[in-house]
Formats: C-alpha cells, sequence, structure tokens
C-alpha cells in the first residue's frame, strides 16, 4: 500500500467553499489533515479609496449568512473614526436589538439546517436522508419551527436595518431608523412563541450532549485558549465589551483588553497551503498562541450570562466541566442554543424599552484617523480595523473573521477526527468523512468570508496515492 | 391671450402653449414621458435621448422638440421602449454602477428607470468598467464620475443658476466625461450651497455630498414606493403602470 491522500472538496453544510485533504501513510495511517480555504475575496484591498461612510454598507456583502455582524463591525469602527465614542441610547439598542436578531437566525439556520441532520439521524446515516429534506420529512413540526424562528430573526433585522439581508441601519455614529410602534408590536406578537421554541431548541442541543457525553467527551476534543468580548462585568455581550482570553485551564492570557490595541496581543501568521491566515496570541508565540472563538468559546469566557433562561442553561453547561473550560467541539451545539435563548430573551426586554422609540439617532465628535470595531458575530470574534484620511477615504484595512480565528482549532478538530475514525480502516466509506465534516460544522464556519458558492455544492472525494494516481472516487451533487 | 395648441400622444389629445415642449405638455396633461437628463428649473438639452419619442412617424427627443398643432406622437408604444431600455442599458455599461453598495440607491434616477423600463438582468453589453478616480477633496463634497451618465445637469445648474461654471465636459466620444474648472474639486469655488451639489440635480450618486451617505432608512426613499414618473401620472397607478411595460415584451 502507498502513500495516499484524500480529498473533501468542497465540504458540504457550511457557508462557502473549502476543501479538506488527508494524507494516508503506507500503513493507512492519518499522518496529516487540513482544511483548505480555496478562494480568495480581497475586501481588504478594494474597499481601500472608498468613502468611510460606505464602508459598513460594502463590507457586508462578504456575506449573505451574517452580513449584520459585517455592517456592525465596521459601523462600530467608523463610530470611533468619526469621534462616537458614546452612541445615543437609541442608536445603541437599535444595533443591538438588530445583531440578537442576527446571531438568533444565524444560529437557528446552522443548528436545524446544515446540523441537525448529522444528530438527528446520525454521523454516517444514509446521505440521502442526512440532509434538511431528510429532516423534512421526517421532523415536520421540528423544520417548520425553523424555518419561522428564522423568519422572525429577519424580521428583526428588517426593521432595524431596512432589509433583511444587506440592509443599511448603522451609520457612523448611530443608525438611521427607530422603531416604529407598529414595527414592535408584530414583533411583540411573535415574541412568546420565540421563547418556547428556544427553549425547544436548547432542549434538544442540551439532551443530545447529555445523551451522547460519551462521543461528544471524545469527539475532536483537545484543550486550548479561547478568547471573546466580555462585558466589564464578565457578562456574556455579542455586541460590545473589552477581549478577554483565558488559557485551556481557565487561567486568563488577557483581560478586560481595550479592542482598539488587539494587534498589540494579536498577530496573524500565513502558510503556504491555505489563503486563511492563522491568528495567534503573541504573548504564548506561534506554536502555543492559538485560540478558539465561538459559542462555546464565549461560554468559556464569560463570567455570567444576564438573562434568566440562558443563564440558567450557562450554568448547567458549566457543571459538566465544573467550571473548567469545556474543551469538546461538539458542545458548540449547546452553547449555540443557550445563545439563541440569550438572543431571544434580549430581544424580548428590547422590545418593551422606549429608548427604542427614540429621534435622537446619530452624533459626532472629534474626527480620527483610525478605527477598530469588534463584535462578537455568531461564528466568534469579529475584527474590523480601518486607517481613513483627511478626505474620508479608506487608506488600510485588516478583517479578522471569526473562522480565522477558528483556522487552527479546526485544522486541529479535522486531524483529531481523522485519525480517530479513518486511520487503520481498510476503506474509506462516506461515513467516516462526513464525521471529518461533522468536527468542521460543529464550527460552524463561514468560508463565504473567504469565498461563496452559488447553487450545486457537489461533494467529491478523491483517493490519490504518492505518484498522483487517482485509485477511488467518491461524487455526490446536494443542493 | 395665445391660442393653445392642440397634438396628440398616444391618441389622447393634449393642449399646449405655444413655446413649450412636447415634454412640458406631457407632463401638463399627467402623461410621463421617461427622461434623465431633463429635469424641472434648468434648460433641456436633448442629449440622453431616453425622451425619445416619435413625431408624425420620425423620432425626436421631447424634452427639446416644440409642441406644434395637429402631430400625433407616440410614446408609450414598445418599439419606443426598447429603444429606451437599450439606452438606459447601455449607461449601466459604460460606468461603474454598484447600486447594493451606493448611497444614491434607492434616489438614484437611473435605477429607478432601470426598474421602470423592466430591466431586471444583465444584457448583451459588456461592462466597459472603467478605472476614475474619485475626488473627495473638497471637505463637503465627493465627485466619483464612475457613476457619472454625462446627463449634464451639474453642468447647466452650476453655469446658468450658480454662475460658477465648476463642472463641464472634457474630452471626446466615449472619453467624454465631466470635470472641474481646476485641479480637484478643492480649487474650485464649489459650494455644499450650490444648486449643482443639491442631491436633486446629480440623477445618480456621482455629487455626493460628504457625511449623508445612508441617511435615509431603507422605505423613506423617493422611489422605494412609487417608480419614477409617479408624480406625474399623478393618480395613475405606478405599479399598474410598471406591469403594464414588463407585459411590454423582453423581460
Amino acid at each position: 500500500m502507498s502513500k495516499r491522500v484524500i480529498e473533501i472538496d468542497p465540504v458540504t453544510r457550511v457557508e462557502g467553499h473549502g476543501k479538506v485533504t488527508i494524507h494516508l501513510n503506507e500503513q493507512n495511517q492519518v499522518d496529516e489533515a487540513r482544511l483548505h480555504i480555496v478562494e480568495f475575496r480581497g475586501f481588504e484591498r478594494f474597499i481601500r479609496g472608498r468613502l468611510l461612510w460606505e464602508v459598513p454598507v460594502i463590507v457586508q456583502r462578504l456575506c449573505g449568512i451574517c452580513p449584520v455582524s459585517h455592517h456592525l463591525a465596521a459601523a462600530k469602527a467608523m463610530d470611533i473614526i468619526v469621534g462616537a465614542d458614546r452612541l445615543t441610547p437609541t442608536a445603541e439598542k437599535m444595533r443591538r436589538l438588530m445583531h440578537y436578531g442576527q446571531v438568533m437566525q444565524s444560529h437557528v439556520l446552522h443548528f436545524f439546517h446544515l446540523c441537525s441532520p448529522d444528530l438527528l439521524f446520525g454521523f454516517d446515516a444514509d446521505p440521502s436522508q442526512r440532509n434538511i429534506f431528510g429532516v423534512i420529512n421526517a421532523f415536520p413540526d421540528l423544520a417548520r419551527q425553523a424555518v419561522m424562528m428564522r423568519k422572525f430573526g429577519q424580521e428583526v433585522i428588517r426593521v432595524t436595518a431596512g432589509k433583511k439581508i444587506h440592509g443599511t441601519g448603522a451609520i457612523p455614529g448611530g443608525i438611521n431608523k427607530s422603531l416604529s410602534l407598529t414595527e414592535r408590536d408584530a414583533l411583540l406578537k411573535d415574541i412568546d412563541q420565540m421563547l418556547s421554541w428556544s427553549q425547544g431548541a436548547l432542549k434538544i442541543a442540551r439532551d443530545y450532549s447529555l445523551d451522547n457525553l460519551e462521543l461528544v467527551q471524545h469527539f475532536a476534543t483537545f484543550p486550548s485558549s479561547h478568547m471573546s468580548l466580555v462585558r466589564e462585568d464578565g457578562a456574556l455581550d455579542l455586541y460590545h465589551g473589552n477581549l478577554r482570553a483565558i488559557d485551556a485551564a481557565g487561567n486568563p492570557i488577557f483581560d478586560q483588553l481595550d479592542y482598539q490595541g488587539y494587534h498589540q496581543q494579536l498577530v496573524e501568521e500565513v502558510r503556504a497551503w491555505s489563503y486563511m491566515k492563522f491568528p495567534f496570541i503573541k504573548s504564548r508565540g506561534h506554536l502555543d498562541g492559538w485560540y478558539r472563538v465561538g459559542p462555546l468559546s464565549r461560554m468559556n469566557t464569560a463570567g455570567f450570562i444576564d438573562t434568566p433562561e440562558a443563564g440558567n442553561a450557562h450554568r448547567e453547561l458549566k457543571a459538566l466541566t465544573q467550571g473548567q473550560p469545556n474543551p469538546m467541539t461538539l458542545a458548540n451545539h449547546w452553547a449555540r442554543m443557550i445563545e439563541v435563548m440569550h438572543c431571544v430573551e434580549k430581544i424580548r426586554d428590547l422590545l418593551h424599552d422606549d429608548d427604542l422609540q427614540g429621534k435622537d439617532l446619530v452624533v459626532k465628535g472629534e474626527r480620527r484617523e483610525e478605527g477598530v470595531g469588534v463584535i462578537e458575530a455568531p461564528r466568534g470574534t469579529l475584527i474590523h480595523h480601518y486607517k481613513v484620511d483627511a478626505n474620508d477615504q479608506v487608506r488600510f484595512c485588516n478583517l479578522i473573521v471569526s473562522t480565522t480565528h477558528n483556522n487552527e482549532g479546526m485544522n486541529r478538530a479535522v486531524a483529531a477526527v481523522a485519525k480517530q475514525y479513518i486511520s487503520g480502516e481498510p476503506r474509506v466509506t462516506e461515513g467516516m468523512l462526513n464525521h471529518v465534516e461533522v468536527a468542521i460544522r460543529a464550527y460552524d464556519p463561514c468560508l463565504s468570508c473567504a469565498t461563496h458558492a452559488l447553487g450545486q455544492m457537489p461533494l467529491e472525494i478523491e483517493l490519490v496515492d504518492a505518484s498522483g494516481q487517482l485509485i477511488d472516487r467518491r461524487e455526490q451533487n446536494r443542493r | 391671450m395665445n391660442t393653445p395648441i392642440r397634438f396628440q400622444i398616444d391618441g389622447v389629445e393634449v393642449l399646449a402653449e405655444p413655446g413649450q415642449s412636447i415634454m412640458q405638455a406631457a407632463d401638463a396633461a399627467g402623461i410621463y414621458i421617461p427622461r434623465l437628463c431633463d429635469v424641472e428649473g434648468l434648460e433641456p438639452q436633448g442629449s440622453c435621448r431616453v425622451c425619445t419619442v416619435k413625431v408624425n412617424g420620425r423620432t425626436a427627443a421631447a424634452c427639446t422638440q416644440p409642441a406644434a398643432a395637429d402631430i400625433e406622437v407616440e410614446n408609450d408604444t414598445l418599439e419606443l421602449t426598447n429603444y429606451r431600455r437599450d439606452l438606459v442599458r447601455m449607461l449601466f455599461h459604460e460606468g461603474n454602477h454598484l447600486c447594493p453598495i451606493c448611497e444614491a440607491s434607492g434616489r438614484c434616477e437611473l435605477q429607478a428607470m432601470g426598474y421602470r423600463l423592466g430591466i431586471s438582468q444583465p444584457t448583451k453589453y459588456p461592462y466597459l468598467q472603467p478605472a476614475r478616480p474619485v475626488d473627495a477633496s473638497h471637505p463637503d463634497i465627493v465627485l466619483d464620475t464612475n457613476r457619472c451618465i454625462r446627463c449634464g445637469r451639474c453642468i447647466r445648474a452650476s453655469r446658468d443658476i450658480d454662475g460658477k461654471s465648476v463642472f463641464g465636459y472634457v474630452g471626446r466620444g466615449i472619453d467624454k466625461k465631466v470635470g472641474v474648472n481646476g485641479d480637484n474639486l478643492l480649487a474650485t469655488d464649489a459650494s455644499i450651497d450650490d444648486c449643482a451639489i443639491a442631491l436633486e440635480t446629480c440623477p445618480v450618486g456621482c455629487i455626493i455630498q460628504k457625511g449623508m451617505g445612508f441617511y435615509k432608512p431603507i422605505g423613506e426613499r423617493s422611489f422605494d414606493h412609487q417608480p419614477i414618473g409617479s408624480n406625474i401620472e399623478g393618480n395613475r397607478s405606478g405599479a399598474a403602470h410598471r406591469e403594464e411595460t414588463w407585459r411590454q415584451g423582453e423581460e
């Protein structure tokens, strides 16, 4: 038996286009496994020369799934540049409402549409059933809930940003509209149903983790550092706060770091085989400085959650690891549904806040040349950094998206699963390879931030020997 | 008192004062003839040709053609709609009209005309994709000629109303473009208060006022609910009219 390389190209049921290569040696043992981001978008380059108030509208076009995150991160950076250090209550709360709607609908999409087929039918179930249409056939009520929950989140976005996808609500220094009473009442009409369905979704994710604890504890589980924004009192805050990073034992690496100085702590490394950079924490060096972000990392970094139901769920999740950072890749789903609960609770509270009907929408202050905006996007910490010249034209842009932060973590997850499920097996099955994809999907990678794919998403796996000879090939078209 | 001139547009009798153009008479009668380079308050120049009508079977620009007794004008016909579609398409293809990221979106007359004429997808023409530098030198004003359609409204407003002649055409043929009478906008006496800089003057997002981008939310912009021309058509439902246009073949 010669050395072989297996490719999973593209990875399916994720946002965007990625490829996995698994290198097998002569004994069929996995030598190496990597996740490649194979296309390039170039926003950081072509945004140069554009005008500062255009930036939140342009950069959100990176993605059609979580454009609000880019819209808000860019707007927060432009707030700094136009000198708006503190927004009006109406502006901040409208933006928060937009963000909670966004995180909610994105998490629901990810959990139900992309991942639930694996969890409901099994990782190596028949692929003709293991997809969203299988879920619709077997669990029609659940599928309908998922659609209606997404619809609610999208409606929240529409009334705050103007459109469900790619709106214009956040402008430098504030927001361009408040919430009318008609808009508020339309959302309030459905909020109790959303709270109830969120409880149900949280229960599904929690029960899955506890009922399959053996699997969850050992599937792509490895220690790592974690990073996220946290509020000044240490609470989970998806919209604003300071950066906190902890090591695998829960000890702080840095805490309450003003993100305007993120580049003093975070460095990006380029590797030849991927278009995606590898960020690391400078003080820990490029070998040990990698970290994870996202729902589970936020559960690990946050001291508590300030809404009742999500707060209780957070405590239960933390108890599973006796308060230590949870290293289990699959526990991301539980964490994700805790955040859906949190978002819906926050939306409910905001809808009862009169500030949303305020008229004071924009503030400006002393102009600056440089600004950083950071937000906790659905998939994790999102950093936007801009420099703008005296004519209001962008001259520098650096974006570190959530998936980039998770680059090393996802690669380790891919390698761990490949070694666990493929090493030594005489024949590689589609089900085994889906295990690799399950690990990637747990991070909900937004590969769209690096590319976008339209239409057919073929799963193509090729077995190639050391001389490049194709020895086996599987192909399956999915939409 | 002058005797009104009587003529017909698409078989409907219309009255015009002596000296009025076909377009002025049509506007007064509540009949919309599409146009881009013409706007109330400026001298018509007949350059965009989107207002092309047929007068007794011959094409003419309605904004500059005087109304005359007993002429028969064709306006809302499939043949003319197709001419106008081609003219508007070519404008889209000659510049860089990226509606999704343009702050004029929703109030842009070019975009609105595209919708009104039922242009909803890319067309057969190649995109020229010019690379024109953005002039952001002025503290209050930006000139982004990537979005210019050479309607000349800013040129006429600056010359005839502001008395400054800040803007003018430079170059010829396909290279013709709008320039300023200085090294850049900062070197001119352009002011945010000029008629040439008013949002209503530039029909697209070429001349923009700094810091005002996206201030108006989606849903409150000029053409969010009514298609271009509805103000002239009055009671005639814009949506119904747009459907009529769409029914007329092609897209």
